[in-house]
């Protein structure tokens, strides 16, 4: 009942938020109608960083406390994380073919730091499906986790200064951004945050049927 | 004290194998060697490209040298049992890693001190200055630091060989870009003050990840 109401509220505001997103916020001067997709792009990139702060934490739980729930928390975060991050750099590159003349701009640090952690995202899967046993997959994926958590500072710093530029400030402290434009960004982000948790859910109660499943087989051999 | 004693017998140890079969060793030497070469014919052998593209040249070689270096680290443990004996030693798994950290980067400081002169001779280029050699050290340290933990990883995994890159690669990217650009500012003259923006975030890694590794490498091996 309660994932029933929660998939419902976020349903009502991604509706909100596409209706903004189309209709209520004006078209920006410069870059025109293309723009819009800078409310998509935004939410996308703050859960690729949401949901491996998760999968972070949740290994970092798991590696002191050896509960299965956390590493079942991380690997669904993961799963969900890695196609957020995935749709970011894509709507990124579809952003930057208009504005910028190229798919891809190898100076815009943000870009750059989302491709790196999108293949850090990629080096868990891969540690946890190569692993030898299936338990030490979940000690490499979570270890993987840990180091790409602790790295992803410096990766932002380094293509940040790698161009020349000062770290740019945050959204919401650019002072050039119309109210509008600001609460529709905002707007967005909940609603993006709201699925985020929505797909969670559903993956760890997939993993935990998984695992069920998993245990009648072996009891049916 | 008692700590670096324990330490250094691991690291001896390695050294001691290495020196009676110079497997390793002379392998990833040959190896950097190749790849200096092949990056010649892909550049091109102009000195005034050659200027320009000599820091991503050098770091290049030293990063691949450095995965096929990290990946002999625990491939032969593993192969002739030594992993458990090295486990049902009376010692810290932190000494265990701190042992493979000194041996690793023994190895891949004498392959780059060999493969220093030999870029600067090739290359004509000055690479042989102190800033490029305290870069190298440094950033050699991030790279055995961050390489010994996926190393000791990599080894419990079907694929082994493959997996230690796609771990590592990402991981280093920072201070990779560090190394070059410090390289690029020394080659083009610059004095250290220029330098120590980079130089710092290169031991920051190297702090940070020594800290975090030796916390989690005690997961990484546990049987």
């Amino acid at each position: 009942m309660k994932r029933n109401a929660l998939l419902m509220l976020s349903f009502i505001l991604m509706v909100a938020a596409l209706y903004l997103i189309f209709i209520y916020v004006p078209t920006e001067s410069k870059m025109g109608v293309v723009q819009r997709i800078f409310y998509l792009m935004v939410p996308m990139g703050w859960i690729a960083m949401l949901a491996f702060i998760v999968t972070a934490t949740g290994s970092i739980l798991y590696l002191t406390k050896k509960s299965d729930k956390w590493d079942a928390l991380a690997h669904s975060s993961c799963e969900v994380g890695v196609v957020f991050t995935t749709l970011a750099l894509v709507t990124g590159s579809i952003w930057a073919k208009p504005v910028w003349g190229v798919w891809w701009d190898w100076g815009t640090p943000r870009l750059t730091s989302t491709l790196i952690l999108w293949f850090i995202y990629l080096a868990y899967f891969l540690a946890r499906n190569l692993a030898t046993e299936e338990y030490r997959g979940a000690t490499f994926a979570a270890v993987v986790a840990i180091i790409g958590l602790a790295d992803i500072p410096i990766i932002i710093l380094a293509t940040t200064l790698w161009q020349g530029l000062h770290p740019p400030p945050l959204i919401f402290q650019e002072g050039g951004l119309d109210p509008k434009m600001r609460f529709t960004v905002l707007m967005s982000v909940i609603a993006f945050t709201v699925l985020y948790i929505v797909l969670l859910r559903f993956r760890i109660s997939l993993r935990q049927s998984e695992a069920e499943l998993g245990t009648l087989k072996e009891l049916d051999e | 004290m008692k700590f670096w004693s324990k330490v250094i017998t691991i690291a001896w140890k390695d050294a001691l194998s290495e020196m009676r079969t110079k497997e390793t060793i002379s392998a990833v030497l040959v190896f950097t060697l190749l790849v200096i070469v092949i990056f010649n014919f892909a550049f091109g052998a102009n000195q005034e490209v050659m200027t320009v593209v000599a820091p991503g040249i050098l770091w290049t070689t030293f990063v691949f040298a450095g995965v096929l270096s990290l990946n002999r680290a625990f491939i032969p443990e593993k192969e002739q049992g030594c992993l458990e004996g090295l486990m049902a030693c009376p010692v810290n798994r932190e000494v265990i890693y701190t042992g493979k950290v000194m041996s690793n980067l023994f190895f891949m400081l004498i392959v780059e001190s060999i493969a220093l002169p030999i870029f600067a001779f090739l290359f004509n280029l000055p690479v042989l200055s102190p800033q490029i050699i305290v870069i190298a050290v440094v950033t050699t340290i991030g790279f055995v630091t961050v390489g010994t933990l996926f190393s000791a990883l990599a080894v419990n995994t079907k694929a082994r060989e493959m997996v230690l890159p796609i771990l590592f690669l990402p991981i280093v990217i920072p201070i990779l870009i560090g190394a070059v650009k410090a390289s690029e500012l020394t080659l083009a003259g610059q004095s250290w003050n220029d330098l120590a923006l980079w130089l710092q975030i290169i031991v920051a890694f190297n702090v940070i990840f020594l800290v975090v590794s030796l916390l989690i490498f005690d997961s990484v091996i546990a049987e």
